[in-house]
């Protein structure tokens, strides 16, 4: 059941940052454990009523994404998970034993001698902690390797605002503004009467997307120009507060054959447009990355000049 | 004849004046507890008010019912009516009615500071939602409050800010008042580590509530001067930091979250021994392990902020810290559960929303154990996730407690029963539907749907639906709750001479049920003392 290859026809394709009509898509939303459909056909029969969208039923976990932290971060989740899911069994096994077997109505008779047992007390105190070193291990090895933005081959500025995000390639003159595409903000509006179901990517789309190479490590310089917003691309892996006045750094390196298109949101709380400021990343290959960016520095001129400045602190 | 018996019985203790100077001028501890339980209920209610608005504009994709600005304004009154509105003073109230029928004193310590802490809060309660009503509506930068963004809220934002430090004053005097009862009129022979669990639990919260309170007075004060005084604590253009913002404000906020979850501790470590008619597994190791946390919620608080670039040490310091509290949290749920093993158990409704507590408390403890690893807390943050998580640790957890509390000794307080059927109904209708509610939302964190946002694409749709329906039912079930202690105030059954529960423990129980008006005039025996710990 586990889909990792990158087919383009996955039909279950229904993530929200993947664009259908793209000639090359990301993977899919990462492995989907063949025991989530029982879940979900029960989830199905509890809430039978409803009309079968069936349009997200299958968003149930973290997406593996494209890049090797985030491929990493998605095994750490899942293996959290599994811990946690084992702890559970065991926990609630000796409740429900409990609750089922040491019932007054089934006869039970309180064994009230068992005030406390030294031995079983350290027992308890003990392994969770040889387990959360387990844990922490692996998770303080991935943090280290995350946070280190050295040996960069691009550096971008990521300026957000209230509400979009302002992309300038350092070293060159390539500004971009990337606002909620026009279709999603009509869309949007109270009374619009347009199904959003009908828009493509609705919430999810911008009118000019962050364009990078594949396979080239890209350094994110984050910062704000009004107040604190959070630039996060799930299948990046990378989610960094923007902070005005303070500049926060990130980067990713999205693997080689994994150009397509990578949809994210601002997930920081920032005013009235914080559920209409989507984030979009175009990851190309490196000569037709090469061949946009000249593009834009030659029309660049026109491009910087001709885009608004990002729009001052309003509400 | 039961009616003439009361009434006799009550002439007896009945030395309180009437009509509404019993309730102004208030000193009773009993009275005062009653108070804030009813003040807590009504904004229970007005915060799930703001919740089922929220649950509706997220019922589909596409704006349906306010605009963004209005649906920020509602999260944000949702989670501060409901923190400081209704958990927090549920809990004072709690703690005025049973620390001192638990430990064998006359009356709380500081009776008129019991009034004043008490009357503060409807006038904080009453500014505090009076913030919808001026020019540019209630505040809308969530309950975190963090700036710039709060400070680009209008007339509201003061009043919000006078109101959170009243409701902080009223803590304070709260908790000083717990600590001064539990230290000096506990009854003789009760040593510290003969108290109950509930009266414990409620002495650690209040050494919490006096140590963080004044911490979110001065960040919101240091908010308050940096919008009408020009300075710059939290301004970067004059020199200050954002940042700084979320370390003190996350300095309170966490060790609050356990103002709100360690008496639950407490409650839930009173009742479950009680319906398994044995003694709390492991005592001295579930104080300490209560003592552990408090204070190891002093030093986790970075594990809110970790995406906002902290050095790597500082992340790896808060990450291996905040791991470290599901050890004395463990050890907790291995002694209730210890407890329930081998016991004689039977399930009237405290029990119920106690074994619920258990299971759903402990789901939340697993995903904040995830939400601790700082690699998978970058995806995690910021998203439904952790609205998931902490909603299993504060409506399963803290409010069912809250519940479980209520039809636990409100036999104790009013001397009659409630109709145990229809208290199953609503924690059956609360149990089924709060998963309803929560659980789907941590699949739409996990698939990417981010927090607090007012509109979302169609594909996370079907999930919110769930979790809106869940939210319907969940809401309409606790109607059920203030019906149920309304019927059985007024005309339940009275329980007469025997305790309710027949493996209840404790003083309190040594107690006529009603507790007379006055309660431990004269300070319990040794004999009454040891009685009260038999079964």
């Amino acid at each position: 059941m586990n889909k990792l290859s990158g087919t383009a026809c996955d039909a279950r394709q229904r993530g929200p940052r993947h664009s259908g009509g793209e000639a090359q898509e990301g993977p899919s939303h990462g492995a989907r454990l063949g025991k989530w459909a029982g879940m979900l056909s029960l989830a199905a029969a509890m809430t039978g009523t409803l009309p079968a969208f069936g349009s997200g039923w299958d968003l149930l976990n973290m997406p593996r994404g494209v890049t090797n932290v985030s491929t990493r971060i998605y095994s750490l989740h899942m293996m959290a998970f599994w811990v946690c899911v084992v702890l559970a069994a065991l926990v609630f096994g000796v409740m429900i034993w409990s609750l089922l077997f040491h019932r007054k109505s089934r006869g039970a008779v309180a064994d009230v001698t068992m005030v406390h047992n030294t031995r079983v007390e350290i027992v308890w105190t003990t392994i969770p902690v040889l387990i959360l070193v387990g844990m922490a291990i692996p998770a303080a090895r991935l943090l280290v390797r995350i946070n280190n933005n050295t040996d960069s081959e691009l550096s971008i500025r990521v300026n957000g605002f209230q509400w979009g995000w302002q992309y300038q390639y350092l070293g060159t003159n390539v500004s971009i503004v990337s606002k909620l595409a026009t279709s999603s903000d009509a869309a949007s509006m109270l009374d619009s009467h347009i199904n959003p179901r009908s828009v493509p990517h609705y919430l999810l789309d911008v009118d000019h997307p962050l364009v990078v190479p594949v396979g080239e490590k890209v350094r994110l310089l984050i910062t704000s120009v009004d107040v604190i917003h959070s630039w996060w691309v799930p299948d990046l892996g990378v989610k960094r507060s923007a902070i005005p006045g303070f500049i926060n750094e990130a980067s990713f390196t999205i693997d080689p054959d994994k150009p397509g298109v990578y949809r994210g949101q601002c997930a920081d709380l920032c005013g009235r447009g914080h559920a209409f400021m989507p984030i979009v990343v175009h990851a190309v290959s490196p000569a037709a990355f090469e061949t946009w960016l000249k593009q834009q520095e030659s029309a660049g001129k026109q491009v910087s000049s001709g885009e608004p400045a990002p729009p001052a602190a309003s509400t | 004849m039961t009616e003439s018996h009361e009434t006799a019985v009550h002439a007896e203790h009945d030395h309180k004046p009437h009509g509404w100077r019993r309730w102004v001028f208030a000193t009773n501890h009993k009275d005062i507890g009653t108070m804030y339980l009813i003040f807590s209920g009504v904004m229970f209610f007005l915060g799930g008010a703001a919740a089922m608005g929220i649950r509706a504009q997220l019922f589909k994709s596409g704006l349906e019912l306010f605009d963004p600005a209005e649906f920020n304004q509602l999260l944000t009154m949702h989670a501060l009516m409901m923190i400081f509105g209704a958990v927090m003073p549920a809990w004072v109230g709690l703690a005025n009615w049973m620390i001192p029928l638990q430990i064998g004193a006359p009356d709380m310590a500081l009776p008129r500071l019991n009034n004043l802490s008490f009357w503060i809060l409807p006038f904080a309660g009453a500014l505090l939602m009076s913030a919808f009503l001026v020019p540019g509506g209630a505040p809308a930068g969530g309950w975190t409050m963090y700036p710039p963004l709060m400070e680009q809220f209008g007339a509201s934002f003061p009043m919000v800010i006078f109101a959170i430090h009243l409701l902080g004053i009223s803590s304070i005097l709260g908790a000083i008042n717990v600590i001064v009862t539990i230290m000096n009129l506990r009854a003789p022979g009760m040593s510290l580590l003969r108290m109950p669990l509930f009266v414990w639990t409620w002495l650690i919260t209040a050494f919490l509530l006096i140590a963080v309170m004044p911490v979110l007075a001065g960040a919101v004060t240091m908010l308050l001067t940096d919008h009408f005084f020009g300075t710059s604590f939290f301004n970067a253009a004059g020199g200050g930091d954002p940042v700084l913002f979320l370390h003190v404000f996350w300095f309170f906020g966490h060790p609050e979250v356990y103002i709100l979850i360690l008496p639950a501790f407490g409650v839930i470590s009173e009742i479950i021994p009680t319906f398994s008619r044995k003694p709390l597994f492991g005592y001295e190791a579930m104080v300490y392990a209560t003592a552990s946390i408090a204070f190891l919620s002093f030093i986790v608080w970075g594990h809110h902020m970790f995406t906002v670039g902290m050095p790597v040490s500082a992340q790896l310091f808060f990450m291996l810290s905040t791991m470290l509290i599901a050890v004395p949290t463990g050890v907790k749920v291995f002694n209730w559960t210890a407890t329930m093993w081998r016991g004689s158990l039977s399930f009237e409704p405290p029990m119920l929303f106690a074994v619920a507590f258990l299971f759903l408390f402990t789901i939340g403890g697993f995903s904040g154990l995830m939400l601790a690893l700082v690699p998978s807390d970058y995806q995690y943050h910021g998203t439904y996730f952790v609205v998931a998580h902490f909603h299993y640790v504060l409506v399963p957890g803290a409010v069912f407690a809250i519940m479980g509390a209520v039809y636990y000794w409100l036999p104790k307080w009013s001397g009659r029963m409630y109709d145990m059927r229809l208290a199953k109904w609503h924690f059956w209708l609360s149990a089924i539907f709060v998963n309803v509610l929560f659980f789907p939302q941590h699949f739409l964190g996990l698939a990417g749907m981010p927090r607090r946002i007012a509109d979302y694409a169609p594909q996370f749709t079907d999930w919110n639906m769930v979790s809106s329906i869940g939210g319907f039912v969940f809401g309409a079930a606790q109607l059920l709750f203030p019906y149920i202690v309304w019927r059985c105030v007024r005309s339940g059954k009275p329980v007469g001479a025997n305790k309710p529960w027949e493996g209840a423990r404790g003083l309190e129980w040594e107690l006529p049920s009603p507790a007379p008006y006055h309660s431990w005039q004269e300070p319990p025996s040794e004999a009454v003392l040891a009685h009260g710990a038999e079964h």
